[in-house]
C-alpha cells in the first residue's frame, strides 16, 4: 500500500519541519522581534497542537471520506507533533528558564497552566516511543490503540493550555477546541454506530 | 535531400520501456513530493503567521520634535543599557490597536494626537480643559530614564522624556476631599480600531492613590530617546510610574480626574485576580500562571532576577508601610 505513494510521508515529514528550520534559522539570526524567545514558544506551542489535531483527524476524515491517504500520515503527523512539541518544552527549558530545574520545578506543581502543558507533553512521549509496527506487534493492536487514545487527552490539555495562555481574547484557542470537539464526535458517532450494529447483529 | 536515415542507435543507448516509464514516473512522483511539502509547510507556516509575527523590516517613525536634553544623568536615573528604540516602539501592549505586540506599531498611525485636549476635573480647586501642548509648555520637560517591568516578566530600560504629575497636580490644587487620580484614555473606534472588538471595557481606565501620583518618581511622558512620544507608546501623553508594572502606565490619556474613592481600573475589572490595583513590582508575590521572581530584559537570553518595587524600593517603600502587599498586590 505504502509503495504506492511512496512520497506521501516523506513530504509530509520535510513540509511540517520546515517551518521549525526556518525558526531556528530565523533565531540564530536575531530576526525573531524583541521578544524572540516568547516567539518560538508561541510559534512551535502553536504549531504542536495544530499537527495533533491534524494526526487526530486523519481517522475521522477517513471514516467521513472513505478516503485512506489520511490514515496513512497519521504516525507521520503524530510523530511530527511530538517534534514540535519537544521544541515548544525545550525552548522553554532551555531558553526560558535557562535549566533553572528549581525554578521548572515550582512552575509544573504549582502553576496550572504549566502543569497542563506539561502533562500535555509528558503524554506524549510514550505515544512516540510505541510508534513502530514492532511496539504495535508487541502490545497487540488493541492495547495499543487504547493507550494511543491518550493523544486525545493530551490534545485536551493542549487547548486548555493555550486559553490560559491568552490574556484576554480566546477565540483562537476557542476554534482550536472546537476542531477537536468535532473530531472527537464524530469518533464518538463512530463507535455509537458500531455498538448498534454489533447489537442488531446478535439480536437477529 | 537525405536518401538514407540516419544509423540506428545501437540498443544499448535505447532506454527500455519499463525504465522510460518509471522515469516519468519518478517525476511525478517528485512534483507531487514538493506539492505536498509546500502545501504542509506552507499551512502551518500560515497558522502562525496570524500572531505575534515579529515585525517585517518595519522602521520606526523617528519622530518629529527633536528634543535637546542635557546630558547630566538625574536623581532616578538607572545607567542601565537603554532598550533600542527599535525594541521600545515595535513591542508593546495596546490593546486598542491590537492584541499582538507588534499592532501598536502597524496600526496606531490612524491615531490623531494634534490637536489634543485633556480634562482635569473632580476634587480640584482648579478643574480646566487643556490642549496638550499649552500644558506640557508649562513645565520643564525632564529625561527620566527609568526600568520598565512588564507583568508577564519581561522589561526594558525607556529614557522617557515629560513633566513630573505632582508639578501637574500641586496647579490644579487638589482639594481636601481628593484620595485617588483616575486615568481615561480616548474612546474612537475610529481611530483605535482594537475597540472595535470588545476584549476589554473601553475605554481604558487607570488610577493611583493621590501620594503615589504626587511622587517624584511619577512622570506624564510626551517623549522618548529625545523625540516626540510615537503613537503607539502612547502618544500624546501617557503616565510612567516605574516600580509599578507597565499596565498601570496608561497611554493616550484624555482626562484626569481626582476622586474620593478608588477608581475601578480596567484590567482589575477584567481579571482582579491575576490583576491588582496597586500592580507594584513584586517578585514574591507572582502571577497565577508565572513566577514574578525574575524577568527577562528585552535583548537579553537570560533571565534576571526581579526587584521589589522594580528596584525603586529605597524611594517608595514608605508609601505602602504597614499594608499586605500580598493582599493588596
Amino acid at each position: 500500500m505504502a509503495s504506492k505513494q511512496p512520497w506521501l510521508n516523506p513530504a509530509v515529514a520535510l513540509g511540517g519541519l520546515a517551518p521549525l528550520a526556518l525558526l531556528a534559522v530565523q533565531g540564530a539570526q536575531g530576526q525573531l522581534g524583541a521578544n524572540g524567545i516568547e516567539f518560538a514558544l508561541n510559534q512551535t506551542g502553536l504549531f504542536a497542537l495544530a499537527v495533533l489535531l491534524a494526526s487526530l483527524a486523519c481517522t475521522p476524515l477517513r471514516l467521513v471520506t472513505g478516503w485512506t491517504w489520511p490514515a496513512r500520515i497519521r504516525r507521520t503527523l503524530g510523530l511530527l507533533a511530538f517534534a514540535y512539541a519537544c521544541a515548544h518544552f525545550l525552548t522553554y527549558a532551555v531558553l526560558d528558564q535557562g535549566l533553572d530545574v528549581r525554578a521548572m520545578a515550582e512552575d509544573v506543581l504549582t502553576r496550572p497552566f504549566i502543569t497542563v502543558g506539561f502533562t500535555a507533553f509528558v503524554l506524549l512521549v510514550p505515544l512516540a516511543l510505541t510508534s513502530t509496527n514492532q511496539q504495535v506487534r508487541r502490545l497487540g493492536f488493541p492495547k495499543w490503540q487504547r493507550l494511543h487514545r491518550l493523544a486525545y487527552v493530551a490534545a485536551m490539555l493542549g487547548v486548555v493550555h493555550f486559553v490560559w495562555r491568552v490574556k484576554k481574547d480566546v477565540t483562537e484557542p476557542v476554534l482550536y477546541g472546537a476542531v477537536l470537539a468535532l473530531l472527537l464526535a464524530v469518533r464518538v458517532g463512530e463507535a455509537v454506530r458500531k455498538r448498534r450494529a454489533l447489537a442488531a447483529q446478535r439480536t437477529a | 535531400m537525405r536518401d538514407k536515415l540516419p544509423p540506428e542507435p545501437p540498443g544499448s543507448e535505447v532506454t527500455p520501456e519499463k525504465l522510460y516509464l518509471r522515469r516519468r514516473e519518478l517525476l511525478k512522483n517528485a512534483g507531487l513530493f514538493a506539492g505536498t511539502a509546500a502545501v504542509v509547510g506552507g499551512g502551518l507556516y500560515l497558522l502562525g503567521l496570524k500572531r505575534t509575527r515579529p515585525m517585517d523590516g518595519f522602521v520606526p517613525d523617528a519622530g518629529a520634535v527633536a528634543q535637546p536634553v542635557a546630558p547630566a544623568a538625574g536623581a532616578f536615573d538607572t545607567d542601565e543599557p537603554r532598550t533600542p528604540y527599535e525594541d521600545i516602539t515595535t513591542y508593546n501592549n495596546f490593546y486598542e490597536f491590537g492584541l499582538d505586540k507588534n499592532d501598536p506599531a502597524r496600526r496606531a498611525h490612524t491615531l490623531k494626537t494634534r490637536p489634543w485636549t485633556v480634562v482635569i476635573d473632580g476634587e480640584v480647586h482648579k478643574p480646566q480643559t487643556v490642549d496638550v501642548d499649552q500644558l506640557i509648555s508649562g513645565f520643564p520637560l525632564e529625561e527620566r530614564v527609568y526600568r520598565m517591568r512588564c507583568v508577564e516578566a519581561w522589561s526594558m530600560v525607556i529614557p522617557w522624556l515629560g513633566i513630573p504629575l505632582g508639578k501637574l497636580l500641586e496647579r490644579v490644587q487638589p482639594t481636601s476631599f481628593a484620595k485617588y487620580v483616575a486615568f481615561t484614555t480616548l474612546e474612537d473606534p475610529e481611530q483605535m480600531p482594537g475597540q472595535k472588538s470588545p476584549v476589554l471595557d473601553w475605554p481604558y481606565v487607570e488610577g493611583l492613590r493621590l501620594d503615589e501620583a504626587m511622587h517624584p518618581l511619577t512622570l506624564l511622558a510626551t517623549g522618548l530617546y529625545g523625540k516626540q512620544l510615537p503613537a503607539q507608546n502612547g502618544a500624546p501623553l501617557r503616565l510612567v510610574v516605574p516600580w509599578k508594572y507597565g499596565f498601570k502606565g496608561i497611554k493616550s490619556i484624555v482626562r484626569i480626574s481626582l476622586t474620593r474613592e478608588q477608581p475601578r481600573t480596567t484590567w482589575n475589572l477584567a481579571n482582579g485576580r491575576e490583576y491588582g490595583f496597586y500592580a507594584n513590582v513584586n517578585p514574591a508575590v507572582d502571577h497565577p500562571r508565572w513566577s514574578q521572581a525574575s524577568e527577562r530584559r528585552i535583548g537579553d537570553t537570560g533571565r534576571r532576577p526581579t526587584l521589589p518595587f522594580n528596584g525603586y524600593a529605597e524611594q517608595v517603600a514608605d508609601l505602602y508601610r504597614g499594608m499586605d502587599l500580598k493582599r493588596d498586590f
